[in-house]
């Protein structure tokens, strides 16, 4: 065990743990965030996807002392129900979701995408979420908000 | 949930124990005990169909344990039917603010607990609209409840009732505005002690001002903005973090555990084990998962696996189960004397719910009384299954509902319930279990395989005289129900046996009333039994033979269990009809149809898509690169329970074999229309869902053990890969019955596809899913 300091939403946490823990079991667990989620544990659907000094990252496979020290934002550190960050508007605008587990891993990896790239392309949103899972099946809904949001920025 | 729910209730609720008289003495109002009727055993039910689902509990006869008003007027409804990612949440809150007339801010939904909320059973099968919705249990309540408040504001303002209407929460002489009575005044905090009132006038639908709104779903802020409370983020205190480990391979029992094997780990409290489960409680998640991948396990060999190359074949093979949906029994003579004879055999593989999030629970087992927090679709059922394996009393175990990752049927939500509590009851304090992904994919309740021949036989003129149906399925374990836990993977290793499937064979004769449940019976037949039809078709020789073999993995109903793979067969095939007579597949259709709500669907979306009346395939085909056709396919869901019509337009990479969706039009009609946005987004998702399994997903297995268990050896349809434009067409029958919409159009997407590649090339693609290879092998096949 080792105390790791964690800046999380523009807070700073300091924690006791494994080194070696998934960052997403310091998040949900010892900070007990409701955003980041488990969906595999290998990278390979998004559920627990944070923005790290600007990249979308899957937490479920990032061992903690990796991001010691670096600005970790999950969904919730977007904005809040009062005041919602525009993508999150923007899926609430289109109902983009029907379980709406899988919403970090969509809302995340695209707004990393987008503030990289606003004017991103149809195939760059398709490659960014080549790896993003939603089993539910509102792929349509989610697509037309990240478009609404893009557009919003341009306007803005 | 952010609930508008008074603090104290609120608070009364947090801390009820297990019964829902703790609720009720803490909240200080509002509820009666309600009925003890306990579910009927249902293993009897042939597997896989609607009654096995054990789908709807006896709800109660009691208004109190359906609606209560608070002094401030706030009402609480009361529902054993839960949100399960459908919308059903927002949809059941719109009813209750429409018959009782209050904004709908003012109406907070309390669902499935056992400790407070009435036996509905399990939420499945597409039955939730109509069973609360129709005539009975919620919208009744609701009903009554409005009834009785006009009757009470009658005496208080002296005005005859039929004078008063009910508004924003009040008892308003029609009049008179001016003269009112709020619900809080005439009854807030009090009971209503009534019996639901079968005759309750519902509101019409041409009255509707909530219910038939496209109203937002109430949970779709704290949704996107991760709020939400899900039984993953369900955190109680003093909880200990469990994993488990599932045996390797199909069929292998425990040889022995060695704990020094975890010697040196932090954090560890205990090993447990029960017969062939075992798992591991921790201090932290972490430690746990390290622990559960260091423990030393040994495992005696299971049983060899059937081949999957083979296993279609291998299903033809073994002692059967027979079911005549019905037999007309004059098909043989008529293909006799049939001018042609139309054959066909339909393969599907057995597929996986596989929930974006791995199953979790929470459990507090303590001497005598257990609390669970699960995403179960069945409360009261897994009370009871729950009382078993942990050696209670069912009224000293509440389970309550918290929403999980959308199910589409039975997931591990109920199996990591047993997990949790067997670990919990062994620890002897709270323990979450969250399944690891290889766990829950390799131990699913899987949908279920399908080998289906078909027959057709056809006059001169074309017309279809005889359709004859033969298949062969799987069973094995299912929903637990209310008295079988072995039913899923937890409770058989714990030593509870699952339902299996005893050989009956020949079927008995189709005898009691009509039902298509499983949708066996194509939509063109008659459906005749005794004399009594309730088919939609016209079609009167018609034999609908069934057989279900013990399947070597657990199955359970998958989002259209049954239905989704003897519709890809059904209207695969009416194409394929249509085609050897060179008819167009829509008119085809009609011609030989004759409910008319399920022409209506099919005609609408034949419209809406501008569909080209012409035989198929398409005349002018090319032989190689990409090519595009349409196809069609419709569907009355369950006999009895909501219709779809949808045309799909695709693209056929000849080289590759890849197949793309390129536009869906869906016409659907369920009744009268709750939400139409919620309506909407489920054709959508039915759709996208029905795309990933009708082109991509499949179970896979080796000589033991099941291969597909990560989202890279089971693959689905991923945000970045392409999406058709999806339109729908809604067809709002305000006056009808309340149908089910989850289920309708994945039923049909499949069919459609394998219809729109045939027309595109003229290749008949008849085993899912319509894999790159499969396609370019069927192409290649082509003379």
């Amino acid at each position: 065990m080792s105390v790791i300091t964690l800046t999380v939403n523009g807070r700073t946490h300091s924690v006791d743990t494994d080194p070696s823990t998934p960052l997403l079991y310091v998040l949900s667990d010892d900070l007990e965030l409701r955003g980041p989620k488990f969906g595999c544990g290998m990278s390979q659907c998004g559920c627990c996807t944070v923005i790290v000094n600007g990249q979308a990252v899957r937490s479920c496979a990032t061992p903690v002392e990796k991001v010691a020290g670096a600005a970790i934002t999950t969904l919730e550190g977007l904005g809040t129900i009062e005041n919602p960050h525009p993508i999150q508007q923007a899926f609430i605008d289109e109902q983009a979701m029907q379980c709406g587990f899988c919403l970090s891993g969509v809302i995340m990896t695209a707004k990393a995408l987008l503030d990289r790239t606003p004017n991103a392309t149809e195939a760059q949103i398709g490659q960014a979420m080549s790896t993003v899972l939603c089993r539910c099946g509102a792929h349509v809904r989610m697509l037309a908000a990240i478009k609404r949001y893009m557009q919003g920025r341009r306007t803005a | 949930m952010t609930p508008s729910m008074t603090a104290d209730a609120m608070a009364a609720l947090a801390g009820a124990g297990v019964s829902r008289r703790d609720f009720v003495k803490r909240s200080g109002a509002l509820i009666v005990a309600f009925s003890a009727a306990r579910l009927a055993g249902d293993l009897d039910i042939a597997p896989g169909t609607v009654a096995a689902q054990g789908i709807n509990g006896p709800g109660s006869p009691q208004l109190d344990s359906w609606i209560a008003i608070g002094a401030d007027g706030r009402v609480t409804a009361y529902t054993g039917k839960c949100e399960l990612g459908h919308g059903l949440f927002t949809a059941q809150t719109q009813l209750v603010a429409e018959e009782l007339s209050v904004p709908i801010g003012r109406v907070q939904l309390i669902q499935c607990d056992t400790a407070i909320t009435p036996d509905q059973g399990t939420t499945s099968g597409a039955q939730s609209h109509p069973t609360n919705f129709n005539q009975s249990n919620l919208a009744l309540a609701a009903a009554t409840a409005r009834e009785a408040l006009v009757q009470m504001g009658a005496k208080r303002l002296g005005v005859p009732a039929e004078l008063l209407t009910t508004a924003d929460g009040q008892v308003v002489v029609r009049d008179d505005g001016s003269r009112r009575v709020s619900y809080g005044e005439l009854i807030g905090g009090r009971t209503f002690n009534l019996l639901l009132n079968r005759n309750a006038r519902r509101k019409p639908a041409s009255e509707w001002t909530v219910l038939g709104q496209p109203v937002r779903r109430l949970e779709i802020p704290a949704m996107a903005t991760g709020q939400f409370e899900y039984v993953q983020n369900v955190r109680v205190p003093g909880m200990l973090h469990g994993r488990v480990v599932r045996p390797p391979a199909v069929g292998a029992t425990l040889n022995g555990v060695d704990e020094r094997s975890l010697q040196g780990l932090a954090g560890i409290v205990k090993v447990v084990v029960r017969k062939n489960f075992i798992g591991v409680v921790a201090e932290k998640p972490w430690q746990a998962e390290q622990a559960v991948r260091r423990l030393k396990v040994t495992w005696h060999e299971g049983a060899r696996l059937p081949d999957q190359r083979t296993f279609h074949q291998h299903l033809r093979s073994r002692p059967t189960r027979d079911t005549l949906a019905v037999d007309s029994g004059n098909v043989d003579a008529a293909l006799a004397g049939a001018a042609t004879i139309v054959r066909a055999t339909y393969l599907h593989p057995y597929q996986m719910h596989a929930s974006v999030g791995t199953a979790c629970a929470v459990a507090d087992v303590q001497p005598g009384r257990a609390t669970i927090w699960s995403a179960t679709q069945a409360v009261y059922p897994l009370r009871s299954t729950m009382a078993m394996l942990l050696g209670l009393q069912p009224e000293n175990v509440r389970i309550t509902f918290r929403m999980g990752p959308g199910c589409y049927g039975v997931n591990g939500a109920d199996t990591v319930s047993y997990d949790a509590a067997l670990l919990s009851q062994a620890a002897g304090r709270p323990v979450r279990v969250q399944l690891m992904r290889p766990d829950e994919m390799a131990w699913e309740n899987y949908g279920l395989p399908f080998v289906i021949d078909q027959r057709a036989g056809i006059d001169a003129s074309g017309t279809i005289v005889c359709w004859d149906y033969e298949a062969w399925s799987v069973s094995r374990g299912g929903r637990p129900g209310g008295n079988a836990p072995g039913n899923v993977v937890t409770g058989f290793l714990a030593g509870f046996e699952p339902a299996g499937v005893a050989p009956r064979s020949p079927a008995p004769a189709p005898a009691g009333a009509y039902g298509n449940g499983n949708n066996t019976v194509p939509s063109y037949v008659t459906g005749c039994i005794g004399g009594m039809c309730g088919g939609t078709g016209t079609i009167t020789s018609e034999r609908m033979l069934s057989h279900v073999i013990d399947s070597p993995f657990f199955t359970g109903p998958l989002r259209s269990p049954a239905r989704l793979q003897n519709t890809f067969a059904h209207e695969s095939f009416m194409d394929e009809i249509a085609a050897a007579v060179r008819a167009d597949p829509v008119q085809y259709r009609l011609r030989h149809l004759r409910d008319p709500r399920l022409r209506d669907v099919l005609t609408a979306a034949a419209s809406k898509a501008g569909w080209d009346s012409r035989p198929s395939p398409r005349t002018g085909l090319r032989r190689s690169g990409v090519v595009t056709g349409r196809g069609v396919a419709c569907v009355l869901y369950e006999g009895d329970n909501g219709y779809c019509g949808l045309v799909v337009d695709v693209e056929v990479n000849q080289d590759t074999g890849a197949v793309e969706v390129r536009r869906c039009v869906a016409a659907m009609d369920c009744g009268p229309i709750s939400n139409p946005d919620g309506l909407r987004n489920q054709v959508e998702g039915g759709i996208i869902h029905g795309i990933s399994r009708a082109l991509r997903e499949e179970v896979t297995w080796n000589a033991d053990r099941v291969t597909s268990i990560d989202w890279r050896t089971y693959r689905p349809w991923y945000l970045g890969d392409r999406v058709p434009v999806i339109e729908s067409v809604l067809i709002n029958r305000p006056d009808a019955e309340a149908m089910g919409a989850g289920e309708t159009s994945i039923t049909v997407t499949a069919a459609a596809i394998g219809n729109a590649i045939f027309d595109a090339t003229g290749v008949r693609v008849r085993q899912i899913p319509f894999t790159p290879e499969r396609v370019k092998a069927a192409l290649a096949a082509r003379t």
